[in-house]
């Protein structure tokens, strides 16, 4: 007689040892150390503490290890660990015009207060494979001679944002001073305000905003983007705790943050204002912030009287789709048995067709008689 | 562990203390508003989402210490994820488990409605995918509410009539829409059309957790749950030509299950725990006088060879 297969309990063991081994693979290699990934997989680390909303290299690492880096996933064990955390303080604002800036680039302005620092960057490489990589034992790097930032006389690098503001030709943002949203709390609600959106597209899947982002520049919401800004650095986190009455710093975060400019549009004063988006992760992660600067600025499409007709500037459907965590977790649902739904189908598709077979041959009856 | 069977380190029942109340005051409006989902604060799970956060959400914040929680998915308690579910709050809430229908006071669902039927002091907890039953009809959440708002349930209605049209009956066999109470049109999750029935005037609590849409819903005792139908197409359940290959039922959901390269199949019940009492209850009573049973059912072998 059959019996349905039993033995859930020990199959998923024993799958879950094998991943274990796998994860491990080849004992001959050394294994790998969690510090080495938070050091020489700083942008893994970086992404996966951005989209895992937890600044913290060391964990972060470890999710990337614990998963194989596999980096979805790793952002979900972040996440779920998340959840656990007491929240104890919320920190004031960052300021990123204090920035002690790594990098710093603008393709709006050739020059400008503070100049055009490169840092470490991927751009103007050469993308060949350096073999010498392959080569077994610490291979020399050389320290290289970075200038020092020029900062101007506060110490600090103006923001060219703030350099269009002060001549009117910027749309001003300015906080209504209401608590930001947080939607790891609150359901989310439709339309959102801003805040909930940024904080929907901080936690959003990179590649899924990049397509999105890159489908604006291809003609579907287009908005006429110049990189206003990127800079890339560490702030510093202050705290202010209401018995102290005074402002604590707490550490500090290595954040990416990119202003765009994008096309001007007549505003409610008569005035033409270029038009804005804004993009800021954790670590140095251009591509995302990038993206996530022209995303938002599509999301502002009604704001300007634009018409709604491209995917990225459709709140609901980016703001809904964009979370890789629940992205991944329902796709990967159907891999769970859907034994009764798919018995229903079959039984209502038989019905049908045995239906349609009897009307067939009636129907060939009648003709006979 | 702990002194009380909780994984050290963790919260009974895995949500901390806050959040379970705030899941608690949603459930007690979704009570109130029979069949109309109510946002809730949904948290990450440590379980991918689409694989049951929202019911673990719901369970974790009703489960007490002397409940009895049973588990299961596509009707089965062993399938792999309600083992997982179930090993799940055992760890973290230290609470019995069970695989019988009439020993638990929660039982936690995804496809199926025990064919047991439920008492009063049963609460059943569904895992809800997609919990807007007009999703597939407005892809749009800011319309769904409206339609909702004003009761304007006409296009649900459109929809069957376009199946009527295309296949001559009613082509939706799963989750398939009812009316709760008389107001709100629901989706009852991804069970078998076949379930329905069981919902309407249940005695036990009906509560529905969407994790990731972060929505909340319930059906409270004795509601009326309506499948929408029309007269002349009224709603009809699945049924079956064979009976179940192990217990003989011909009153139950059966799984299709294809036994040789052929393509040849048998079938069996759903319900692991509904099959394996009538087939305890056949051999502990041979001469097939439970009452109420087909006399098939007495033996299974005997009934595979009638079916």
């Amino acid at each position: 007689m059959y019996v349905a297969v039993k033995g859930g309990e020990q199959a998923i063991r024993n799958a879950h040892e094998l991943l274990a081994k796998r994860r491990r693979g080849d004992r001959d290699q050394a294994e790998l150390a969690v510090g080495q990934i938070s050091q020489q997989l700083a942008l893994a680390v970086a992404r996966v503490m951005t989209e895992g909303s937890v600044y913290d290299p060391e964990l972060a690492a470890l999710a990337i290890k614990q998963s194989a880096g596999d980096l979805v996933e790793a952002i979900f064990l972040l996440r779920a660990y998340r959840t656990t955390l007491s929240r104890f303080y919320t920190s004031q604002p960052v300021d990123s015009a204090a920035m002690l800036v790594e990098r710093r680039i603008s393709a709006t302005f050739k020059d400008l207060p503070g100049g055009q620092v490169l840092g470490s960057t991927f751009d103007y490489t050469h993308r060949l494979l350096d073999f010498k990589l392959l080569a077994e034992g610490d291979s020399e790097v050389a320290e290289p001679a970075a200038p020092a930032p020029r900062q101007t006389d506060d110490g600090t690098m103006p923001r060219v944002m703030a350099l269009l503001e002060q001549e009117g030709l910027m749309v001003c943002e300015s906080s209504q001073g209401t608590p930001p949203a947080d939607i790891t709390v609150d359901p989310p609600a439709y339309p959102c305000d801003r805040s909930a959106r940024l904080q929907a597209l901080v936690r959003g899947d990179e590649g899924f905003l990049l397509a999105l982002a890159y489908s604006t520049q291809r003609g579907y919401g287009r908005n006429h983007p110049f990189a206003g800004e990127i800079r890339i650095g560490e702030v510093e986190v202050s705290i202010l705790p209401e018995e102290l009455g005074f402002e604590v710093v707490i550490g500090t975060l290595q954040l990416s943050e990119c202003e765009m400019v994008n096309g001007f549009s007549r505003q409610a004063d008569g005035e033409v204002r270029f038009t804005r988006g804004y993009g800021l992760a954790f670590g140095q992660q251009e591509r995302k912030a990038m993206s996530m600067a022209l995303v938002d600025r599509a999301l502002q499409a009604p704001q300007y009287d634009e018409e709604i007709k491209a995917p990225a500037q459709q709140e609901e459907f980016v703001l809904s789709h964009c979370d890789n965590v629940e992205a991944a977790g329902f796709v990967s649902h159907l891999k769970l048995p859907h034994y009764v739904d798919f018995q229903s189908e079959l039984e209502l598709l038989r019905r049908i067709r045995s239906a349609r077979a009897d009307e067939t041959m009636s129907g060939e009856n009648d003709d006979e008689q | 562990m702990s002194s009380n069977g909780v994984r050290d380190g963790y919260n009974f029942a895995y949500l901390d203390e806050q959040t379970k109340r705030m899941i608690r005051r949603a459930l007690l409006k979704a009570v109130a508003l029979p069949g109309y989902q109510v946002p809730f604060g949904g948290r990450e799970m440590p379980m991918p989402y689409g694989w049951g956060t929202g019911g673990m959400q719901v369970t974790a914040a009703v489960i007490g210490r002397q409940d009895v929680l049973k588990v299961i998915d596509q009707g089965a308690d062993d399938t792999t994820n309600a083992v997982s579910i179930r090993a799940f709050f055992r760890d973290l809430t230290g609470v019995r488990t069970t695989e019988r229908t009439e020993e638990a006071t929660l039982i936690q669902t995804r496809h199926r409605i025990p064919e047991k039927p439920l008492r009063e002091d049963q609460i059943l907890i569904y895992q809800v995918p997609i919990p807007e039953p007009l999703r597939f009809i407005e892809p749009s959440e800011v319309e769904t509410r409206k339609m909702h708002a004003l009761e304007d349930y006409g296009v649900m209605h459109i929809k069957l009539y376009e199946d009527i049209a295309h296949y001559g009956r009613i082509a939706t066999a799963y989750a398939y829409p009812v009316l709760v109470n008389g107001r709100y049109v629901m989706d009852p999750s991804p069970i078998p059309k076949f379930d329905n029935p069981k919902m309407h005037r249940s005695p036990a609590l009906q509560l529905f957790g969407a994790g990731r849409e972060k929505r909340i819903y319930a059906v409270p005792p004795y509601t009326d749950v309506r499948s929408l139908d029309f007269e002349d197409y009224p709603f009809e359940v699945q049924r079956w030509e064979q009976c179940c290959a192990i217990c003989g039922s011909r009153d139950s959901f059966l799984d299709e299950v294809i036994i040789d390269d052929r393509g040849s199949r048998e079938f069996i019940c759903s319900d692991t725990d509904y099959c394996r009492s009538r087939t305890e209850q056949a051999v502990d009573n041979p001469s097939g006088a439970r009452p109420g049973t087909d006399e098939e059912a007495a033996n299974a072998e005997g009934a595979r060879n009638a079916c």
